[in-house]
């Protein structure tokens, strides 16, 4: 409950981002502001701060008030304001995968272990060889591909900056992780009594999917969805990270890492921030990951009672 | 002689051989030299990057070459494997070196004109990126560049192995000919070299040093060439160090740390912006800032939306805070705000900038009114712009600062950051159909041609090929008229010439192909045992000038 409560809290504070960016930070989260100063202590101060020497110019660190809370980026930016932004493309684009993901899977999954024959063995080779690559490396190549000139699909038109673009990606990437299980799982239900029963009595076998099968592969699917919105979210932060993710304006807490990677030495909080925040919102997935198995596995709950 | 005219003259003698045995001491031990990334191929003549130029200079020598000094004298030419700088006949046609004796290739085998004659037929087999600019002028370059694979210049370079020399024929006087030799890609090579890019197979060269191994994912290693016997100081002096291991896979920020803990002795990169006032304020004595006559500049596409409207690139020269750029860089004291083509200090430079609230001879701030009327005049507003910058040092951030400029003006724009190993070739090919991009220009060599007729001229564009350099697209006959004119000057008057390339910088600033930021300098930032730090204008830091010990 309390993984629950936490995530619901950085959810709201995300979808609160442009409250925060127009009434608290005063500052465009996606425009560079390099000669612009802030008042603190009743004096101004530039956001960008020049050393004595003339050489290297220094982002304002955190000031912990409304504007700049977190301090500046390089370009100027108020860091708080780009972590929340950056916080709702980071769940859509992690939330997006993961629908992709479960939808295909299980498609492919019901699909090869319900069809058994030819269909079974072409679909589980094809899940064996997208398994067999790395995942990160899948992902680089499509992403290299993709991020360069879009995509286009017969009448479909994606832009090279849509998000679309890495929640597709990631989703493609992971359903074999998905569906290999669900596959396993209708094999095993399709040898079930209540399944061979109802192949005795007759009844129609797409009655047999949507009764017996889907409902029980749907758990399963349940159970999945967290662990794989954990996953897809550091897949994407990895992906921002390497440029090949969410591109700049926009930002993702994948790519304020890598804006604060230039300035880990100087102002470390532009990294350390977003690096938490995916931390702490992983750690929740992850926990309420835990609670759904817990609550929709018979056999934890029969642990539990023992 | 008296005692005290002994002992005078022994002191004497002792001074006098001071320096010498304090530099012979100063010979030996092992350079350390790190970069992120490696410089891709390690064939001099298709290799055109810093990176591996500043490395060549150690390993390949022409028949020319550029001064081994710092100041104007590294600008000069002078005589490498030729005897002497011949003087051009046949009205600046025809040109005949003398091959100095005795110089051996790293394999001990001697250099030979036949040598010659195969190094430049070979600049035509490996697609040398600038076969067809600047070799182009040797009297049967047209057959080479149409089969390169068969190349022969029998009527274009001759050996005379009896007379030891080899002469050029040119179809026209080219008053940057001696220029053109004196860079690595005329480095003389074995005759048997096969005529393929080698990539990372080494080719023996002449120079104080040899490339024993090259892994680009890990290392290229230097050691003295045992068959090098110092024939000029200043065309390839013998180096101090006696092995230089350039590592590679080092972010700049580690590197500077391994620099002040003295692990490496010299970060190629550009040292990360935030480490600036550490290392000036705690290491002033390591940190070196030397001019650099380079430009860096955002490309505007002028044959594609928005840019092939010339209104909006105006918007977009007007409304650039060059200060702001300046500041990613590094500050006022490493990069001076610029808006013409041409760098402070480079031969037809005259201050000139229009793009600024007060016009004249100085960018001093954005004029935002004549911005926003320019661009509302192109009726370019809400046009989507990709800005395309590479991932290495401060690009990112002048893409992202670029992104935010042009959204200002009303651009729906956005960056996309691509690898440096490919940025550069992916923003030259028209098939990319990149709008704007974050680049730079450093000169080949000291004539405004090399910006002003490389960067700009119809020739240089190659649609579809990866070496297009004129990455804007800009081509305006008129204005290449003006660029051969300025040529022919230069054959007898350079200085008359220097006038007409300063009059056709304000033409090419005019037209607003590119958008001009600043002029960088170069920090070097060196361990605390290097000695000796000599920067050339045209390779940099010279590595066989360092000592280490």
């Amino acid at each position: 409950m309390a993984a629950a409560a936490v995530l619901v809290l950085i959810v709201l504070a995300c979808l609160a981002a442009p409250l925060y960016a127009t009434y608290v930070s005063q500052s465009d989260p996606f425009g560079s502001n390099l000669d612009g100063s802030i008042t603190l202590g009743g004096q101004s101060v530039d956001i960008m701060q020049s050393t004595d020497t003339g050489f290297g110019v220094t982002p304002i660190g955190p000031t912990w008030q409304g504007q700049y809370f977190l301090g500046a980026d390089d370009q100027g930016r108020d860091v708080a304001a780009r972590l929340l932004y950056g916080g709702r493309n980071s769940l859509v684009i992690a939330g997006g995968a993961t629908v992709i993901c479960l939808f295909f899977a299980a498609v492919v999954g019901v699909v090869a272990g319900f069809s058994g024959g030819m269909i079974d063995t072409v679909l589980a080779r094809a899940l064996d060889v997208l398994w067999a690559f790395p995942v990160y490396l899948l992902a680089i190549s499509l992403s290299a591909v993709l991020i360069s000139h879009g995509l286009q699909l017969g009448p479909i038109t994606v832009n090279a900056d849509s998000l679309l673009i890495p929640i597709t990606i990631i989703g493609i990437v992971y359903v074999p992780y998905v569906a290999r299980p669900i596959r396993g799982q209708v094999l095993s239900l399709a040898q079930s009594e209540c399944v061979l029963a109802a192949r005795c009595l007759g009844v129609p076998r797409p009655r047999i999917l949507f009764r017996d099968i889907l409902p029980n592969v749907t758990t399963t699917l349940i159970v999945f969805a967290p662990l794989m919105m954990a996953l897809n979210m550091l897949t994407e932060a990895a992906l921002s990270f390497l440029s090949i993710g969410v591109q700049p304006p926009a930002a993702s807490w994948g790519t304020i890492i890598l804006d604060g990677e230039g300035l880990l030495y100087t102002r470390p909080a532009v990294a350390i921030a977003p690096g938490v925040a995916i931390m702490i919102t992983v750690v929740c997935l992850n926990f309420l990951g835990d609670g759904v198995r817990e609550a929709f596995d018979p056999r934890a709950k029969l642990r539990v009672k023992s | 002689m008296n005692w005290a005219k002994k002992t005078l003259l022994g002191m004497l003698a002792v001074c006098a051989m001071a320096p010498a045995a304090r530099a012979q001491s100063h010979y030996g031990g092992t350079l350390k030299i790190v970069a992120a990334s490696a410089g891709g191929t390690i064939d001099p003549q298709v290799n055109y990057t810093n990176q591996y130029w500043q490395l060549f200079v150690n390993v390949y020598d022409g028949l020319v070459t550029f001064g081994k000094a710092s100041g104007p004298a590294s600008n000069k030419i002078v005589p490498d494997l030729a005897v002497a700088i011949p003087t051009p006949t046949d009205g600046g046609t025809t040109y005949v070196f003398t091959l100095r004796p005795g110089i051996n290739f790293s394999t001990g085998a001697p250099v030979t004109p036949d040598d010659v004659v195969a190094t430049f037929e070979r600049i035509f087999k490996v697609n040398n990126p600038n076969a067809s600019s600047w070799y182009a002028n040797i009297v049967g370059s047209d057959a080479c560049l149409a089969t390169p694979a068969t190349c022969t210049l029998p009527k274009g370079v001759i050996a005379d192995d009896k007379a030891g020399t080899i002469t050029f024929h040119l179809k026209s006087p080219n008053p940057e000919f001696l220029d053109q030799l004196a860079v690595p890609f005329a480095a003389i090579v074995p005759a048997g070299t096969p005529g393929k890019d080698m990539g990372d197979t080494p080719v023996p060269g002449t120079g104080t040093y040899m490339i024993t191994s090259y892994d680009p994912q890990k290392a290229l290693i230097l050691k003295r060439n045992p068959y090098f016997a110092q024939w000029s100081a200043m065309a390839q002096p013998k180096g101090y160090v006696d092995e230089i291991d350039f590592d590679f896979g080092v972010t700049d920020e580690n590197a500077i740390t391994a620099i002040e803990n003295g692990e490496y002795d010299f970060e190629f990169d550009p040292a990360p912006s935030d480490r600036l006032a550490e290392i000036s304020t705690k290491f002033p004595a390591q940190v070196h800032i030397n001019r650099l006559l380079a430009i860096y500049y955002d490309p505007m596409n002028v044959n594609i939306l928005p840019f092939s409207n010339k209104d909006a690139r105006l918007a977009v020269n007007y409304a650039l805070d060059r200060k702001a750029a300046v500041n990613i860089f590094g500050g006022k004291n490493l990069a001076i705000p610029n808006c013409q083509i041409l760098p402070p200090g480079f031969p037809g430079y005259q201050p000139y900038c229009p793009y600024t609230l007060n016009p004249g001879t100085k960018w001093s701030a954005p004029d935002m009114v004549k911005a926003k009327m320019y661009m509302a005049k192109s009726g370019m507003a809400g046009q989507k712009v990709t800005v395309i910058s590479d991932d290495q040092g401060v690009d990112p951030a002048l893409g992202t600062f670029l992104a935010s400029e042009l959204n200002k003006l009303g651009f729906v724009a956005t960056t996309h950051v691509l690898s440096a190993n490919i940025q550069f070739n992916y923003i030259q090919n028209t098939n990319n159909k990149v709008q704007i991009s974050i680049t730079q220009w450093y000169q080949d060599y000291p004539a405004a041609s090399d910006f002003l007729n490389v960067l700009l001229s119809c020739g240089a564009i190659h649609p579809g090929s990866d070496n297009s350099i004129n990455i804007a697209g800009f081509c305006d006959k008129t204005y290449d008229a003006h660029v051969a004119a300025a040529l022919k000057t230069a054959v007898t008057n350079p200085v008359a010439a220097n006038a007409q390339w300063a009059a056709i910088d304000k033409e090419a600033t005019n037209d607003a192909a590119w958008a001009t930021m600043f002029t960088p300098k170069e920090l070097d930032f060196v361990s605390k045992r290097v000695g000796d730090f000599t920067f050339s204008d045209q390779f940099h830091l010279l590595y066989d000038k360092l000592w280490v010990q």
